[in-house]
């Protein structure tokens, strides 16, 4: 990697106050998990790297009147192990629990699960995030079992890689970002965006912002995540859905259903979301739900299976969710 | 001569027995050093620049920045402007460096211009493939025509196994160090005897100059024989750089992209039947890549290579991809992958037990018999009477059940192996031989050998291997360690205890011939109270040590090795029809060879050889992309290998039997990898009631082949 220099402030303050506003100069370092791996492959070549793993007020999950705020230097192990988050949403728990390898969940983060960059293998390779050759899209006609197959008219193609965005979606969540010269609160749908060209992001994050915290509405959901992927080890979902269904008795008042690993974004699935309105959920519901969620897909050339994978993950969501196994 | 043979089975202390490897803890506690462990004052870093084109002329290559950074002590030109390269990964320049990240910054500052030349770097569609396809020419057996006329049943299909890498856990690489005319090579081989020949012909050196040396090494597969381009260069770096030891060890992508694979295989099959299942006919075209060179032509009909009627044809397609190096049996898994799926496919479309079918045509293959004991076997193992149903007769649910079989085949043998065999006058013993364990356990067998025949413990035996300066021993491919060590070792402890025997027979009062060597003792046969202790004995060599060799005759083994052995897997599957995610829920592997020295270890071997199928069946496969002719999961992330939670039950079975054991020792690294995929697939293919051709049988193979039954 290229040489950088480091700091490692104890405020976020003092971390802000480092941060640039062009993209590329300073990055910030969390677990390191993928931040370390794009340095390695010089996708990423920083002068300086700031590390917030030092930053106490970036840590711990605490439940108030208002909901639940997860700092965002918390680990994805501390998030899964912890009591609150247990009772309240089995989908964050899941999600969570689906990023494969203790040892990823040990060192990587919140923050960091949703400011990862994507894993499409052009990118990684070195074609650029819009996976590119001389100005063409290698993708539509290329190696794209595992990309987009939503919200994919291009230029991006790629999938948005954090599971935990999907799941903070569809539990009404925002994050909160601070920058040297204030801060503000992002509703989780608006934090991820589909880039237009190589020199934009797939966040809201500004450069010179650092994510500090996740906030929750306490509200009662049944939510859940399912996903599914091949193999049980070290691997990539190939689709996931999360849902949070507001109950009133036994029937839906509102539902949330959220796509993750199927578009450049986590995707809300509003036509599912329409159809569940006021239905208890049932086996033939949760597949009817299934198949609207998937309505409009547009899949590439390789990747049909992810529309079948897509239905049977929001159908299975919504059954464990509603019967509270998550 | 002295009788060399195997103690009989029941006589036997140690050989046979279910001993843990001499290594284990060593390895498990990373006491175990490998190549990439080994460092020393003052090492330097190598690292290549590599082609980002699968196929392109250099026209420029300059180096004279990348030869200015500070910490960089060599940068080397290995291809000159007007070289053609022939795919994407090939090396184009070396450089060495006081650290790695500065050699990789030097590799970085290397300018090179290209022509890019257009490439093919995709096989699987043969219509594509144009001039980069040879047939071979077709082969005719029998009439086909008139057998595919007269059949009860014939059944026509295609199928294909992709490309996959070896997937070293280390990887290629070493640590090497020329100074003045001596090399200290420490790689990490298969072929610690022949490595440092193979580098010293590279360099124009005589073999004599290069010392080698390794204890440990994280895989090969059948990929680290030669010495290599960074064997190499690394050399002419060191050299260049007044003789500092350098170590180049590749990284992940390349390792994944030049360092090797296993070709694939694709055919169009026709099979033809009675209705009682004989096989009459066999039709197939077949091809496959193994790189720039072509290569791989799986040998077909797979084990019923007496199916009476054949017509065969075969076409190497060249590629611009990195090249072929042997895979753990070469050709076999590609074979009766193509092989049992189409007798499979035959069996369900006569709705007969695929276990009948194989049984039935045992005759065609050149051991029936083990065969069809074998079958029942695994059978037994799997319950295969109770649970297999016919194809596609798995119940209502979404998640289905099924049942494969495949079958395998394999030479052994014993290389060519020299053991010395050392009795110190203080009753210690060296046990020297220029052998390798991969991991295999052939320390642990040699020790049992040695220690069984000189009548003492494990512990008394000190085994030297690793260093070309000792006796030599072939390389370790082709399953052939196990009976060239084995047989070198019984040979040249025999020789030893003779001359022990004949210094020490005056003073038991006996005839040498008289003697035996039993538990800690030298004693007139069957008279332990006639008996010196080892120690006592070895004292009356006064100041001589015996020094003894022995070495496997590849020609006349004499019974203490064979060739030939047979295997049958059976997978149990379950798979999700509404995801196409298949998951293991049992594996059966029986396999015969010949004496087991160490049960344990064999069946070891055979856990081995089927998580490695499993990987092939389920997850891997190279994934080139056709316009920039890369290899898109040159890591450990998409090129995907399964862990403990997708492996499932697996019953490693040895057929141990007296009839096999007096054939002598036969290998079992083999034999014991090549049925997996093809089971597997079957399995699946019993579960879901419709075959997926293709392999890995990933969800959306797996969905697709759904979907065509459906519609
Ligand atoms: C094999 C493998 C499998 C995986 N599977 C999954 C999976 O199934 N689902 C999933 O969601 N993820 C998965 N991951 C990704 C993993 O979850 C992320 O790498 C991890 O969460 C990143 O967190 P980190 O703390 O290590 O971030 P870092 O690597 O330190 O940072 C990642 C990015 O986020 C930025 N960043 C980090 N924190 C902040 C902050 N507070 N403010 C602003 N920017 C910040 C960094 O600058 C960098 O760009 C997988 C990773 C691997 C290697």
């Amino acid at each position: 990697m290229q040489a950088f220099e480091y700091a490692s402030p104890t405020t976020v303050k003092e971390a802000a106050a480092l941060l640039q506003n062009k993209w590329g100069e300073v990055d910030v370092l969390a677990g390191g998990t993928d931040q370390l791996t794009l340095m390695k492959e010089r996708l990423a070549t920083p002068s300086k790297l700031v590390n917030v793993k030092g930053i106490k007020e970036l840590g711990g999950i605490s439940a108030g009147k208002a909901g639940f705020r997860i700092g965002a230097a918390v680990t994805l192990d501390e998030l899964m192990e912890n009591a609150e988050v247990r009772k309240n949403y089995p989908s964050l728990v899941a999600a969570a629990r689906g990023v494969s390898s203790p040892q990823i969940r040990n060192m990587g983060t919140v923050g960091g699960d949703l400011c990862q960059r994507p894993r499409c293998w052009y990118y990684r390779n070195g074609f650029g995030l819009l996976g590119t050759k001389d100005g063409k899209s290698l993708i539509p006609g290329g190696e794209n079992r595992y990309h987009a197959i939503l919200g994919n008219s291009g230029p991006a193609y790629f999938v948005s890689a954090s599971s935990l965005g999907p799941a903070l979606i569809s539990l009404g969540a925002k994050v909160k970002l601070v920058s040297a010269s204030g801060s503000r609160e992002v509703a989780a749908d608006k934090f991820f965006v589909t880039p237009q060209n190589e020199n934009s992001r797939e966040i809201a994050l500004l450069p010179n912002e650092l994510l500090t915290e996740i906030l929750i509405p306490r509200e009662a959901t049944k939510n859940a995540t399912y996903e599914l992927r091949q193999k049980e080890a070290l691997d990539w979902p190939l689709v996931s859905a999360s849902v949070a269904l507001k109950m009133k008795g036994s029937t839906v008042a509102s539902a949330r259903v959220v796509l993750g690993h199927v578009a450049p974004t986590p995707w809300a699935a509003s036509q599912a979301e329409q159809l569940l309105a006021g239905k208890s959920i049932t086996e033939s519901v949760a597949e009817e739900a299934g198949k609207a969620a998937l309505a409009s897909a547009t899949p590439l050339s390789q990747n049909a299976y992810k529309v079948q994978l897509a239905r049977v993950a929001v159908k299975r969501a919504l059954l464990a969710a509603a019967s509270g196994r998550a | 001569m002295p009788n060399y043979s195997w103690p009989p089975m029941e006589k036997r202390r140690l050989m046979g027995k279910r001993l843990e490897r001499l290594d284990g803890l060593a390895k498990s506690t990373g006491r175990a050093k490998y190549a990439s462990d080994f460092n020393a004052p003052g090492m330097l870093f190598g690292e290549f620049l590599t082609c980002p084109h699968a196929h392109a002329r250099v026209t420029s290559i300059d180096i004279s920045e990348a030869e200015k950074l500070p910490g960089v002590t060599a940068v080397r030109i290995i291809a000159k402007p007007g070289t053609e390269i022939q795919w994407a990964g090939a090396e184009l320049a070396s450089v060495a460096a006081t650290s790695e990240d500065i050699a990789r910054d030097a590799v970085r500052k290397i300018k090179v211009g290209y022509e890019v030349l257009p490439h093919l770097v995709k096989e699987d569609d043969i219509s594509k493939a144009g001039t980069r396809a040879k047939a071979a020419g077709e082969t005719v057996t029998g009439d086909l025509e008139k057998a595919f006329q007269e059949a009860d049943v014939t059944h026509e299909g295609n199928y294909g196994i992709p490309v996959i890498t070896h997937c070293c856990l280390e990887p290629h690489g070493q640590v090497i160090e020329w100074k003045g005319k001596e090399i200290n090579y420490r790689p990490s081989t298969q072929n610690v005897t022949g490595v440092g020949g193979d580098l010293a012909k590279s360099l124009q050196l005589p073999a004599t100059d290069v010392h080698v040396k390794m204890d440990y090494i994280g895989g090969g597969f059948g990929s680290k024989f030669a010495a290599d381009l960074w064997g190499v260069e690394s050399a002419h770096l060191s050299k260049a750089s007044g003789g500092k030891p350098v170590k180049m060890l590749l990284d992940r992508r390349t390792e994944l992209t030049i360092a090797g694979v296993r070709p694939s295989a694709f055919a169009k099959i026709k099979v033809s039947a009675k209705k009682d299942g004989t096989l009459t006919g066999w039709q197939s075209d077949s091809w496959a890549t193994g790189g720039f060179g072509g290569g791989g032509s799986p040998p077909l009909p797979y084990v019923f290579i007496n199916i009476p009627n054949q017509k065969k044809n075969h076409s190497a397609i060249s590629t611009n991809t990195g090249g072929v190096r042997a895979w753990r049996a070469p050709n076999h898994q590609q074979a009766t992958y193509l092989t049992c799926c189409a007798l499979e496919d035959l069996a369900a479309k006569l709705k007969m037990d695929p276990v009948e079918l194989f049984a039935k045509n045992a005759d065609f293959t050149a051991r029936p018999e083990v065969y069809r004991s074998q079958l029942k076997k695994a059978s037994e193992l799997m319950d295969w009477g109770k649970k297999w149903h016919q194809r596609g007769d798995s119940g209502t649910g979404p998640i289905k059940r099924g049942l494969g079989l495949a079958i395998a085949t394999w030479g052994g043998g014993g290389h060519n192996s020299q053991c010395r065999a050392v009795i110190h006058p203080d009753g210690a013993i060296d046990i020297e031989l220029c052998s390798q364990d991969l991991g295999t356990g052939t320390r642990t067998i040699i020790t049992q050998v040695a220690a069984e025949t000189l009548g003492l413990p494990m512990s008394a035996i000190n085994l030297k291997i690793g260093d070309n300066s000792l006796p030599p021993s072939g390389p370790s491919g082709g399953s052939t360690t196990v009976g060239g060590v084995s047989s070198s070792t019984r040979k040249a402890t025999i020789n030893a205890l003779e001359k022990l025997y004949e210094a020490v027979a005056a003073s038991l009062g006996a005839k040498q011939e008289e003697l035996e060597a039993v538990d800690g003792r030298i004693q007139v046969k069957g008279q332990p109270d006639k008996a010196l202790t080892w120690k006592a004995a070895c004292q009356k060599l006064g100041v001589k040590v015996i020094s003894e060799m022995g070495q496997n005759d590849q020609k006349n083994p004499g019974g203490l090795n064979a060739q030939g052995v047979g295997g049958i897997n059976m997978a149990d599957v379950e798979v999700d029809t509404e995801t196409g995610i298949v998951k293991m829920k049992k594996f059966v592997a029986v396999n015969d060879c010949g004496l087991v020295v160490n049960p344990k270890l064999a069946e070891s071997q055979i856990h081995g050889g089927v998580i490695m199928g499993i990987c092939s069946a389920l997850t891997e496969e190279r994934i080139l992309d056709a316009v920039t002719g890369r290899v898109l999961n040159a890591d450990m992330e998409f090129y995907k290998l399964s862990g403990i939670g997708d492996i499932g039950e697996i019953v490693a079975y040895m057929d141990i039997s007296p009839e096999h054991d007096k054939r002598g020792i036969v290998g079992l690294g083999e034999p014991s990898a090549i049925a997996i995929p093809a089971a597997i697939a079957n399995a699946v293919a019993n579960a879901i009631g419709v075959r997926v051709p293709r392999i890995p049988l990933t969800p959306d193979r797996v969905l697709a082949a759904l979907e065509g039954r459906n519609a």
